[in-house]
């Protein structure tokens, strides 16, 4: 059995969704991440398990606004749609086709795209909209299908991707974080499309690093198209992708039948404890950061631990930077009070910290 | 961030409570602030569910949308909430007092303004979107609103954009004040929820920060502050009760809209006016008032503004309005953390740790030394500190002093932790400096290469110049009937 699939244990790999793909890119030096999407592992199952589930509900009002708006952008073969792509590319087209992947059965929905793509890149005809393409992306040698929720669009062997996103361009803004995030999120399908247009022969670059974003305008329910250049996000994806399929180096000595297993038993409750996974979890190192918060599934785990260990990290990468990356919270406090003698290379720090303390003692008291 | 702040991290980090990171305040807390907490829709960009507003710890004011995408609704809680608003704000527009310049004409400046506390940064934000799509409303035509509607809007867009004004104390995000203040051992981001952030500051008896902190993260327990809502509320309480107001729009079916609000919102109302309390308690530093007659100047212009007709603000700033904001706004940011500087030893004490400040003992004076000769002749003071602290300014520097307002001094020399310096400003016209301009031996001074030469513009704009924003005058806005009749889905 291959290492990874051990690691995994004996239940299907994961499908990557929205945050887990978006998530690809965060965060790119925690081996634990890495190792865990690697081997396709149900991270959200895995912390319920550990008694951490991560706080990422989501509103049904948020969803149904969603389902409406992009419904609303859809409607009549994507006519709206093919306008705003009509303006902001310039395109001198006024007929789109539109395939739906998604009317195949899902089992076939990764061959058909890739017929469809195979023949739009070879026949530079007209425009069409491809919805639902299923998608799939190497990651440490396992295929990774990528839940679709984009549409693809293709003029002339030219590929676009196209994001429908419900939250708001108001004057022409829109918040930046979750800009950030659907680029992230883009980028992620434009390196997949681009893989496959390799490996069906054709140059990848036919597919733009400028992806479009079709968001809500103002107040109203109105479209707005902008475009947004996802060159940065591909570099970052590509360095984790390139990291995680060094994936044999995240390895080395972890004893061989370690495993992250949540085999289920009859009723779906896995058969594991949780006192054992959270110690499988313990052996790879994590990189805990505030920012997973927001990223990623196994966050209240690895704050805990951060925390039992008394972890600078739990500050902010901006707090560990000005310790000097000192890593235990105690340490850098003793270099301050003068209780810990510096260690090689800890010099400067201590000198700092011990400055720093002394002054904040002469003002507070 | 500095290593004095990480410090105060890992200190509150140690001792389970939130550390100062200042020895005074250094916002303006109003004797009568209005506290607003407004939620919004999931999903919907300015969709406003209800509020809770006030400037009664004791009795809040309960505002309540039954069915958020309804626009009418939408426009009746606008209106609502300027009923509430626009008094109060009305109530600091009587009384003026004329204010000399140096140079022009006197002009009138109201002798207090209006305070709104929100809890947090995105309320800030939420507050402009409120603003954005009620200002440009009309009472007539096709789509009339109440007058106060897009008045509302105007107020709405200024106290926002006034909150972008480094040192502005008009419009406050609580969780924003209360971080300038005191440094907590979690993360930044986790500040940013305010009932973690108050739990460290002020742990309820018996509880450690961290404890309380962590509580704080259970929505049943303590609801986000907002906008935006716990999606668990959402689907639970929310979604049922918004749909049993569509089934049957009785009194009834409001009523349950409103119960599941305040469940809400009533934790957040407390926990804003305890940051309130909170900031009340600290020393205020000296320079807060310069800030605040600012903030009335600012004031009274949007006032005057008004009255005289002017346009609503235009949708953004044009390219150069843009750029001279900016430009404006870091002057301002300079300037402020100057300010907070000269006030406050602990935040003058980050520059100490960079070498743009020292402080020290004073181990030798001269006060009676000249320069030059003849007509040319000057009195030019010096004196010897002696600190530990390492200092980075070479001979020349100009310098100020937190310890004597008006005073200036050179560096001559420094020599093994010795700085000679000379007297260049603020001891008076006479042959012999003034009493207590020169620093005797033994007394403990303070010196830095920061300079507060802003304190005279920061503290009294020129009116004229700075109409409502550091921006220079708006962009002209034309009203249109797109923006009047613009949906607000
Ligand atoms: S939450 Fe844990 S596993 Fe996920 S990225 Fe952060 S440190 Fe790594």
């Amino acid at each position: 059995m291959n290492r990874l699939d051990r690691l995994r244990g004996p239940v299907p790999p994961r499908a990557h969704d929205a945050r887990a793909i978006a998530a690809l890119a965060a965060n790119p030096g925690c081996a634990r991440r890495a190792l865990l999407d690697a081997a396709g592992v149900d991270k959200d199952g895995t912390a319920r398990h550990l008694g951490f589930p991560a706080p990422f509900g989501q509103s049904q009002f948020a969803i149904t606004r969603g389902n409406v708006f992009e419904a609303l952008v859809k409607e009549n073969g994507c006519a709206e749609l093919l306008r705003l792509m009509r303006e902001l590319l310039g395109l001198p087209v006024d007929q789109v086709g539109y395939q739906d992947v998604e009317n195949v059965g899902s089992h076939l929905r990764a061959s058909h795209t890739r017929a469809l793509i195979d023949r739009a890149a070879r026949e530079l005809d007209a425009a069409v909209f491809y919805d639902h393409p299923m998608l799939s992306l190497e990651i440490a040698g396992h295929t990774a299908y990528l839940e679709p929720d984009v549409l693809a669009f293709q003029l002339g062997g030219r590929f676009h991707i196209v994001e429908i996103k419900s939250f708001a361009v108001i004057d022409g803004q829109a918040e930046p974080e979750k800009v950030a995030a659907a680029a992230r999120q883009a980028a992620v399908y434009v390196m997949a499309l681009r893989a496959l247009m390799a490996d069906l022969g054709h140059d990848p670059e036919r597919v733009s690093h400028d992806v479009v974003l079709i968001c809500p305008e103002n107040f109203a329910n109105r479209p707005t198209a902008s475009l947004v250049d996802v060159r940065k996000q591909l570099a970052v994806l590509k360095r984790q992708l390139a990291r995680m399929a060094r994936v044999d180096r995240l390895l080395e000595g972890l004893p061989p039948e370690l495993t992250f297993s949540l085999d289920p038993d009859d009723e779906g409750v896995p058969t594991r404890s949780a006192r054992e996974l959270a110690e499988a979890l313990g052996r790879i190192p994590a990189r805990y950061a505030p920012d997973c918060l927001s990223t990623c599934d196994m966050c209240m785990f690895c704050r805990d631990e951060a925390r039992s260990c008394g972890s600078t990290d739990l500050l902010g990468r901006q707090v560990r930077d000005q310790l000097g990356g000192v890593a235990a919270a105690s340490e850098a406090l003793g270099l301050a009070e003068g209780t810990v003698v510096p260690g090689e290379g800890q010099e400067e720090i201590a000198r700092v910290l011990r400055l720093a303390n002394r002054l904040r003692e002469e003002c507070l008291t | 961030m500095s290593t004095l702040l990480a410090l105060a991290r890992l200190r509150a980090m140690r001792d389970g409570v939130a550390q100062r990171i200042t020895t005074v305040r250094h916002c303006h807390v109003s004797e009568r602030p209005m506290v607003f907490i407004p939620l919004k829709l999931a999903g919907e960009a300015a969709a406003p569910l209800g509020a809770m507003v006030g400037t009664d710890p004791d009795h809040p004011r309960l505002l309540v949308v039954p069915q958020p995408r309804n626009r009418d609704l939408r426009f009746a809680f606008a209106g609502e909430l300027a009923e509430v608003l626009l008094p109060y704000i009305e109530s600091f527009q009587k009384a003026t007092e004329t204010v000399e310049k140096k140079v022009g004409e006197p002009y009138e400046r109201c002798l207090d303004a209006p305070q709104i506390v929100v809890p947090n940064r995105p309320a800030v934000a939420f507050t402009g979107l409120l603003g954005r799509s009620t200002r440009f409303r009309r009472v007539d035509g096709p789509y009339p609103v109440h007058p106060s509607v897009p008045l509302l809007g105007r107020w709405l867009t200024y106290f926002t954009d006034r909150a972008s004004q480094p040192g502005s104390s008009l419009l406050l995000a609580a969780t924003d004040v209360l971080g300038a203040h005191w440094a907590t051992g979690q993360s930044g981001l986790e500040d940013a929820n305010l009932a973690a952030l108050v739990g460290w500051i002020d742990p309820p008896p018996g509880m450690s920060g961290p404890r309380a902190a962590e509580e704080a993260e259970d929505p049943l327990l303590w609801p986000p502050a907002g906008p935006a809502t716990d999606p668990g509320f959402d689907n639970e309480v929310l979604g049922p009760a918004i749909r049993a107001y569509e089934d049957a729009p009785t009194a009834r079916a409001v009523e349950r809209v409103a119960q599941a609000l305040r469940s809400q919102l009533e934790p957040t109302w407390r926990l804003t006016w305890r940051a309130v309390e909170l900031l009340r308690a600290l020393p205020e530093g000296s320079r807060v008032r310069d800030r605040w007659d600012a903030d009335r100047g600012s004031f009274t212009r949007f006032v005057e503004r008004i009255a005289e007709g002017g346009p609503p603000q235009a949708r953004r700033d044009g390219a150069v309005g843009a750029a001279a904001r900016l430009a404006g706004l870091e002057r301002a940011r300079a300037g402020y953390d100057v300010q907070r500087a000269y006030d406050d030893p602990l935040v003058m004490a980050e520059y100490r740790l960079t070498g743009e400040a020292f402080a020290g003992v004073v181990t030798g004076a001269e006060p009676e030394h000249f320069e030059g000769e003849g007509r040319s002749r000057k009195l030019r003071p010096l004196i010897t500190v002696r600190t530990q602290d390492p200092v980075r300014l070479a001979p020349g520097a100009v310098l100020g002093s937190p310890d004597r307002r008006g005073h200036g001094a050179e560096v001559v020399g420094l020599a093994g932790g010795e700085i000679t310096l000379k007297i260049v400003k603020g001891m008076g016209r006479g042959k012999t400096p003034a009493p207590g301009a020169v620093p005797q031996p033994g007394e403990r001074v303070c010196y830095t290469s920061l300079t507060d030469d802003f304190q005279t513009s920061a503290a009294l704009p020129d009116p004229e110049q700075t109409p409502w924003t550091h921006g220079g005058p708006p962009e002209e806005y034309a009203p249109s009937d797109d923006d009047a009749q613009e949906e607000w889905e």
